[in-house]
């Protein structure tokens, strides 16, 4: 999972599914250089700048963007996502239902080797079922497992897995990197799982590359599996070298230091126009896998009012905020579901910018402008005025803070905005419901289950309803879409979700940023798709007369 | 002179507790922890039952004193504990790691501020209002001025982009393995060389200027008047008798800046992506990973004392006045 979500940490991310590799849930929109006609051919570097230092090597165990950057491509999960998000075998062959939803068979690949010769098999799998699961493994991603009743391995190429109850996300759970029993099964046991070497020095993966070095804070060296079940890749050496400042990263892209980066908006448009550099690398542009929104505390009884709510869409350009903000590198959302993807619903009421209308819905929820001052006010004569919030370090957050700010002015409302560091922002504030409107972001996951954010049973001080959301017809929709294992059954239930959200507008959804990457372009191979540009890695290549470094 | 130092040392071991009880409620009054960091707080996978048992392994289930109490036991047997980040590798290891190209970077940015001060600030000080002062001055000025990081994206602008000469960050190139023993050398100094110059600056302006104030003070003493009277050659009069006794402020100063040797610049290091201990603890305080602030913390707390009481032995020593005085207290 790239955090393409915003500056790092910065983004309130949702669902950090551990999928398959890759993983960006993107639709491309330009397609940059993508020249044929070259042999494909072995060799060459590809150099990758992260900004943090990885904090281990089994990426089950960890929750850092970076480590599992390097994680996905020394592990391999059963299924994956292909270039259109399709869920595909990986380990596995293939893959069976029962009817009921409860009953899931894979079978698997025979020609598996880990990393150090030793067939990977059956047992491999429920060994990392039975690590997930273990109440002794420190994992944030035990959830997906919750649901599953016994993993069984009748032989050493066949897993079996029974459920409790049909659950919607039972295909993709296993997406879950698998870890090899004979190297980590009695660190697993004792709970120390963390202090295994291969968390430390030497992971041993199934994947296409084997770990080489890691030089804590400088950077990580990986080789080309020459074993591995699809073929060799055509890359030898991946080096990922930690820079944690993004303006070196950028120095670093335009002296071609690292042959990839992520840009901002304003190096994509600005930045990065000139010929040698338009040479040196193709730019890809795609919607990230997150949104921005406006969120309120609807305990509070103004915004408990619907209708004060639609007026806020109404009040807001979000052409205007998208061109301001982001230099035109977005799209404007109209509910938490990505456009391209399969939950994306398209047909809902929209908000255009209306100042009209939105005068209209705020003087029937009852604020009038009473003594033509400019200024809103209730039966009880107070003014409408609140505090609008959003974290540091975030200068896209403030922007948009401050047109929010503007155009809510223009209806006579007054807004202060104020900026919290984050820790203390999440823990002080959002968690303990001390906000009136917030400007926040979602990170989506690649299922379109979100329980968790808009049901209301998840309104408790540590869960993530933070807006306090509560709608009975939103809960049964929620309930039903994670408990059936067929796409278009659900497909149903989360269109009619995005009907309702998109009527209630519990919060403002503003729009889906851009991942703007960039990559060198002696590398070919590359086919921007639905899944961003990151999936199909292993067919990367650079033609033989363009490697750049030669040696290993 | 043995029992003042002996004295001093048995007065550094409270006021090491002291330092470090404070620093570690400090620690823990900051928002969020790293059970909660690690469990992917605010996301959807967030387990509160994860997150109770890393409390629990951590510790930090139980009363804050109960909290320092066991960290400051294992400290007395210099156990500085595991790391809470998920490699949980030992404390020790991790800074030992960082330690030496911090070090190496320090030591020699001292060494040139120090070569380049002394001369400057005595230049300047000697001929007060000359074009050199003046000159000096404004330098010195803009060094102040001048924020690192600005500077340092500048330099790698022009020598790194432009020019090509030097290289923008890192410490080896990625070919450094295949060079031969001379080349490896010479690419490390290379990749050193933009991070040196930038840490110099802003510290040249401060010393600089110290010196010259010193100087300047110095030159207009009895027995600069009395060296001239005598005769001597204006370059022995300030060369011996004035920078000497100039030098002894630096002397201080210098044995203060001991424990920033190994402190390491958090935004030099970050811009150069430069593995040191400047980043290490960054990387520590943002995951709250407490073992790793409150070792390297105790690293330094120990080291400005020693160096406070290592600068106040020398000066007694360079300075025969504070040695005389110091009898006469006693008595």
């Amino acid at each position: 999972m790239k955090p393409f979500a915003s500056a790092g940490p910065l983004a309130l991310t949702l669902a950090l599914a551990l999928g398959g590799c890759g993983g960006e849930a993107d639709s491309a929109v330009e397609q940059v250089g993508a020249r044929g006609g070259e042999k494909a051919a072995y060799g060459d570097t590809f150099i990758e700048a992260l900004t943090g230092n990885i904090s281990g090597l089994i990426p089950n165990i960890l929750s850092d963007s970076a480590s599992f950057e390097v994680g996905s491509l020394i592990y391999s999960g059963l299924v994956m996502r292909d270039r259109d998000l399709n869920v595909v075998p990986e380990l596995a062959e293939s893959w069976k239902f029962s009817k009921d939803c409860l009953n899931l068979t894979f079978k698997l690949r025979s020609n598996v080797r880990w990393h150090d010769g030793q067939p990977f098999t059956a047992s491999d799998v429920v060994f990392t079922y039975d690590t997930m699961i273990n109440p002794k493994t420190p994992t944030a991603y035990r959830e997906d497992f919750k649901a599953v009743e016994s993993v069984t391995a009748p032989d050493p190429l066949t897993v079996r897995i029974r459920y409790k109850q049909p659950y919607a996300k039972a295909l993709q759970s296993w997406g879950t990197w698998v870890l090899p029993q004979h190297l980590l099964e009695p660190y697993v046991r004792e709970g120390k799982l963390r202090e295994a070497p291969q968390n430390r020095s030497n992971p041993v993966g199934t994947g296409a590359y084997r770990f080489n070095q890691w030089k804590p804070g400088e950077k990580v060296v990986l080789v080309a599996n020459p074993d591995y079940f699809e073929g060799r890749p055509y890359i030898s050496r991946v080096v990922y070298r930690i820079i944690p400042s993004q303006a070196t990263i950028f120095l670093e892209l335009k002296a071609r230091g690292v042959d990839s980066a992520g840009l901002t908006a304003l190096q994509f448009k600005r930045q990065t126009e000139y010929p040698a550099f338009r040479k040196a690398y193709h730019k890809y542009q795609y919607p990230a896998n997150a949104y921005t929104y406006l969120g309120f505390n609807l305990k509070d009884p103004r915004f408990a009012d619907r209708r004060v709510r639609q007026a806020f869409a109404h009040a807001i350009d979000k052409r205007e905020l998208i061109d301001g903000v982001l230099l035109g590198l977005g799209r404007d959302a109209t509910g938490p579901y990505k456009p391209g993807t399969w939950a994306y619903n398209g047909n809902v009421r929209t908000y255009p910018h209306d100042l009209e209308k939105a005068r209209a819905l705020l003087a029937a929820a009852g604020w009038r402008d009473k003594n033509a001052d400019g200024l809103l006010v209730n039966r009880d004569g107070q003014p409408f005025k609140f505090e609008l919030m959003t974290n540091q370090g975030n200068d896209e957050r403030k922007k948009v803070a401050e047109i929010v700010q503007a155009s809510l002015k223009e209806l006579g409302i007054q807004v202060e905005i104020r900026v919290i560091e984050w820790a203390s922002f999440l823990k002080e504030y959002i968690k303990k419901r001390r906000f009136e409107a917030i400007i926040l972001g979602w990170g989506i996951g690649l299922d379109p289950d979100q329980y968790e954010i808009w049901h209301s049973s998840k309104t408790g001080p540590d869960e993530l309803n933070h807006i306090s959301y509560a709608n009975p017809e939103v809960d049964a929709l929620l309930d039903a879409g994670r408990s059936s294992c067929l796409q278009e059954d659900r497909k149903k239930y989360y269109d009619r979700l995005q009907e309702v959200l998109a009527e209630d507008q519990p919060l403002v959804f503003l729009y889906f940023r851009d991942a703007l990457p960039v990559v060198s372009a002696r590398v070919r191979g590359i086919v921007p798709a639905p899944n961003g540009i990151r999936y199909n890695f292993n067919e990367w290549y650079v033609p033989k007369h363009l490697q750049r470094y030669t040696a290993g | 002179m043995l029992l003042y130092a002996l004295r001093r040392l048995l007065l550094a071991v409270p006021l090491l507790i002291g330092i470090t009880f404070i620093s570690f409620l400090v620690i823990h009054l900051a928002p969020g922890e790293p059970s909660e960091i690690q469990t992917g707080d605010m996301s959807i996978q967030s387990d509160k039952q994860m997150r109770e048992r890393l409390r629990e392994e951590y510790g930090l289930d139980k009363p804050l004193h109960m909290q320092y109490w066991n960290w400051f036991s294992r400290l007395t047997r210099l156990d500085f504990g595991k790391s809470f980040s998920p490699d949980a590798r030992p404390v020790l290891q991790k800074i030992s790691e960082r330690l030496p190209v911090t070090l190496l970077l320090n030591v020699v940015e001292m060494l040139i501020i120090v070569a380049l001060a002394v001369p400057i600030g005595a230049l300047s000080a000697t001929r007060q209002y000359s074009t050199f002062d003046k000159v000096t001055t404004v330098f010195v000025f803009v060094g102040f001025a001048t924020p690192d990081f600005w500077l340092a994206l500048l330099l790698m602008i022009l020598f790194g982009v432009q020019l090509g000469w030097l290289p923008i960050s890192g410490l080896r190139s990625l070919n450094w393995e295949y060079l031969s023993f001379w080349r490896q050398q010479g690419d490390f100094v290379g990749h050193l060389l933009l991070p040196i110059v930038v840490a110099t600056f802003g510290g040249l302006a401060g010393f600089s200027r110290y010196m010259r104030q010193s100087m300047l003070e110095v030159v207009r003493q009895d027995y600069i008047q009395s060296a001239r009277a005598k005769g001597l050659a204006e370059r022995v009069v300030i060369g011996k008798h004035a920078l000497r006794n100039a030098m002894l402020p630096i002397v201080t100063v210098l044995g203060l800046s001991l424990p920033g040797l190994i402190g390491g610049s958090v935004i030099v290091e970050s811009i150069f992506a430069i593995p040191g201990m400047g980043q290490l603890m960054v990387q520590a305080v943002f995951e709250r990973d407490y073992p790793v602030i409150m070792g390297n913390l105790v690293i330094v707390a120990t080291l400005t004392l020693v160096a406070n009481l290592v600068a106040d032995i020398t000066y007694s020593f360079v300075d025969p006045r504070i040695r005389v005085g110091g009898r006469r207290g006693r008595r």
